[in-house]
């Protein structure tokens, strides 16, 4: 199994195999957190741009981490402080980033489809670290790392995602890598809160709670975003905490070694109880540390691929 | 100047005219129809193998002059019509400024007779400034020739004024082009609302959107008695409606556009925004209902809504890019390649759908090869195969919803009132041949 594609733009357009090679890298690089030296020179000489469009300390810094144990040169721009806010495209933003040559662009961007559009105008890799309301293949695969780490296996699972699902990347990346994985994915909101057709992704769909946590391995935890969206119906924060809330009750009566996890930040007594947050079901910290080999892994294979399509466009 | 086409498949669904003919083109008029004509000749164009058609007409044509010319011009899109084998076009109103009194009219006018390459009709908005509060002066406008009122674009909002303005126009005689949409329900949606816009995390505008304003139009016009156009119908449930009004005896008439007989809302699947359209591209089960309709009547006629916008509007992040794609220089092959190859039409019903029910709509004299009328005649090769290139386009924008795929089908020679308008550069048309 090779690694072909330049970039990372989705896990919809992923094979099994392809996902399956992101985690087995991951798994190998997952050691090098922790060594002394926590560096491996894989990625020595090559600039990774975390292009930031949205504000996300997290997931940059993850990037950021990941690139530096590669022995990566890591530039950041956030659109607020750069020329990105000053009108210039997005397109004109990727050509100059390729002109200073560097290898890999990392995009956070507010649109739907923005890591489409500047992996087809640009000839470095693209990894996308969130767009819109589409996709964030590197959260959803950390997901899916953790998963795997803790249950062996991903086939046969039952994932429960819940929460705004409509609006949300997480939830999206989530369903496709976990269904091409063989889990059986439940999603939970409550119906202003669900896009239109979602069954057709292969997911079962439910608006009460419990019903839909009963047989569950693993829940994930959406972060809720209580900001209006036109025509949309956004309960309050209390209602949907009694609704919707992963709770120590709630947890007391499900399977004993259910997986809690989210994408964070998390909002406590919103979408989550502190208890079930800093509970022994919890893996919410080891999401992050998973973060760190997944990001590896991502900036290794898009780099690998690039210099093989390139060795074989000179022979 | 006599200048003869030999020995091509004439098609002229008027006449009833199908089979292998000269055409005798003497000073721009036709002159004559006939088998191996044996008079004396300028200029002769071999086209064995080849099929001759009366030039089409496209009845909802977006030339962005006055105002946008970076976009397109009166000059380009004529051009890019004449290669596409179209020799009249209706142009919509909605420049900047829009087209919305007689002295608008009047400078239009001034461009297309000096720039045009073939012919250009002027259409008016219905409301001022098309902003859906006040009437145009119908009266003056249709003095002035334009051939009808349109808010393309959009649509008139308010069901009084809407009302009002069938009346007027039912007075004077003048044909009302409808854009179909409800904007309280389409509202900042970029794409059909459903399975798709759920994978790619898109707004979605529901197709009640363009049904439920039909609906509304449909209503106005049984009770106004108004002459109405709906035109670039995109969804099955428009199509159960027309067909229903139709059937009920309203005089209504309606278009479609090329990419909602050949795309579906799964080419998104790459937020290629070329493809972005208004209305936006449905489902397959929607393709299917509009070829159907094509091929029972109940869809009159094919438009391209050629919209052009510049690279800038359009390769950017997919919600912010402009709707439309242009279509002048690829929708005779899009319907002979979709419609004709699958054997939904003949090139009969090709002609009445590009070309007889077109002009019939718009009050214009019909197009036919007559002996004594204008020669406006395109020459196609049937068989030709090509893959839309950007580079190719004479339009002035590139944004083809079409860019990449392989059509069957091509214009070789375009004649505008006896003159050579477009040609391709090949051996049959280049002066060597001449005689
Ligand atoms: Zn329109
Ligand atoms: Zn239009």
């Amino acid at each position: 199994m090779e690694w072909r594609h330049k970039d990372l733009l989705g896990l919809a357009e992923l094979t099994k195999e392809e996902i399956e090679l992101i985690l087995d890298t991951a798994s190998s690089f997952k050691e090098v957190s922790t060594r002394e030296i926590k560096k491996v020179p894989a990625l020595r000489g090559k600039s990774v741009v975390n292009l930031f469009y949205e504000p996300s300390t997290r997931t940059r810094v993850s990037f950021e981490i990941a690139a530096k144990r590669l022995s990566c040169d890591v530039i950041n721009i956030i659109a607020d402080t750069s020329s990105v806010r000053k009108g210039e495209s997005l397109v004109d933003t990727g050509k100059n980033l390729e002109a200073l040559k560097i290898d890999i662009i990392v995009l956070r961007h507010n649109s739907s489809g923005a890591a489409h559009l500047l992996a087809r105008n640009v000839g470095v890799s693209v990894i996308n670290a969130g767009d819109g309301w589409h996709e964030h293949p590197t959260q959803a695969l950390l997901d899916i790392f953790t998963l795997k780490e803790k249950f062996g296996k991903i086939e046969g699972l039952n994932v429960t995602i819940v929460g705004d699902i409509a609006h949300s990347r997480v939830a999206r990346s989530n369903i496709w890598g976990l269904t091409k994985l063989g889990a059986k994915v439940c999603v939970c909101a409550p119906k202003s809160l669900l896009p239109i057709e979602i069954e057709r992704l292969g997911v079962e769909v439910f608006n009460d709670l419990d019903e839909a946590l009963r047989d569950t391995d693993c829940v994930n935890v959406l972060r809720m975003q209580l900001e209006r969206d036109e025509k949309t119906i956004f309960p309050s924060s209390l209602d949907y905490f009694k609704q919707y809330g992963i709770t120590m009750e709630r947890l007391k009566k499900l399977k004993r070694n259910i997986l809690i996890m989210h994408p964070g930040p998390l909002n406590r007594g919103v979408e989550i109880s502190s208890e079930v947050a800093d509970g022994e079901n919890s893996v919410i910290l080891e999401q992050v540390t998973n973060g760190i080999a997944v990001r590896m892994a991502v900036l290794y294979l898009v780099t690998q691929a690039r210099e093989t399509i390139k060795n074989e466009a000179h022979h | 100047m006599r200048l003869i086409i030999r020995n091509s498949r004439v098609i002229d669904p008027l006449n009833n005219i199908d089979g292998i003919f000269d055409i005798l083109i003497e000073n721009g008029i036709i002159s004559k129809i006939s088998k191996e004509a044996k008079d004396r000749f300028d200029k002769v164009i071999d086209a064995t193998n080849r099929i001759t058609l009366p030039g089409l007409i496209d009845i909802h044509v977006h030339l962005r002059e006055p105002g946008r010319e970076d976009k397109e011009t009166i000059l380009s899109g004529t051009h890019a019509a004449a290669k596409g084998g179209i020799t009249t076009i209706l142009a919509m109103p909605n420049t900047d400024p829009p087209i919305d009194s007689v002295e608008k009219v009047r400078l239009v006018k001034e461009i297309i007779e000096k720039n045009a390459k073939i012919e250009v009709l002027i259409s008016s908005a219905i409301t001022l400034r098309r902003e859906g509060k006040e009437l145009v002066d119908m009266t003056r406008l249709k003095k002035e020739g334009i051939v009808a009122i349109t808010d393309d674009g959009s649509s008139v909002d308010d069901p009084q004024l809407m009302r009002q303005a069938m009346l007027e126009a039912k007075k004077k005689n003048i044909l009302v082009m409808l854009h179909c949409e409800d904007k309280s329900l389409s509202l900042k949606g970029v794409m059909n609302l459903g399975f798709i816009s759920t994978c790619l995390g898109l707004r979605g505008i529901p197709k009640e959107a363009e049904f439920k304003r039909i609906e509304r139009d449909l209503n106005l016009a049984k009770e106004t008695d108004a002459r109405i156009h709906i035109t670039h119908i995109s969804c099955k449930e428009s199509v159960e409606l027309i067909r229903k009004a139709k059937k009920e005896g309203l005089s209504l008439t309606c278009d479609t556009a090329p990419h909602y007989f050949s795309l579906t809302e799964e080419d998104l699947l790459d937020f290629d925004a070329n493809k972005k359209v208004n209305p936006p591209l449905r489902t397959k089960e929607d393709v299917s209902a509009i070829k159907q309709a094509i091929r029972e009547g109940v869809i009159d006629c094919i438009a391209s809504d050629h919209a052009p916008h510049t690279e800038h509007e359009k390769e950017i992040e997919f919600e912010n890019a402009e709707f439309g794609t242009i279509g002048l220089e690829t929708e005779l092959a899009v319907a002979i390649t979709e419609l004709i190859e699958p054997g939904i039409i003949s090139w009969k019903e090709l002609v009445r759908l590009f070309c007889v029910n077109p002009s019939y709509i718009l009050g214009i004299e019909k197009r036919s090869l007559s002996p004594g009328k204008e020669a406006n005649i395109i020459i196609l090769d049937p068989q030709k195969e090509w893959i839309v290139k950007k580079e190719d386009f004479l339009s002035r924008s590139k944004n083809s919803a079409f860019l990449g795929k392989k059509l069957k089908g091509k214009v070789e020679c375009t004649i505008y009132k006896g003159r050579i308008v477009f040609a391709q550069e090949n051996e049959v048309y280049s002066n060597e041949r001449v005689r």
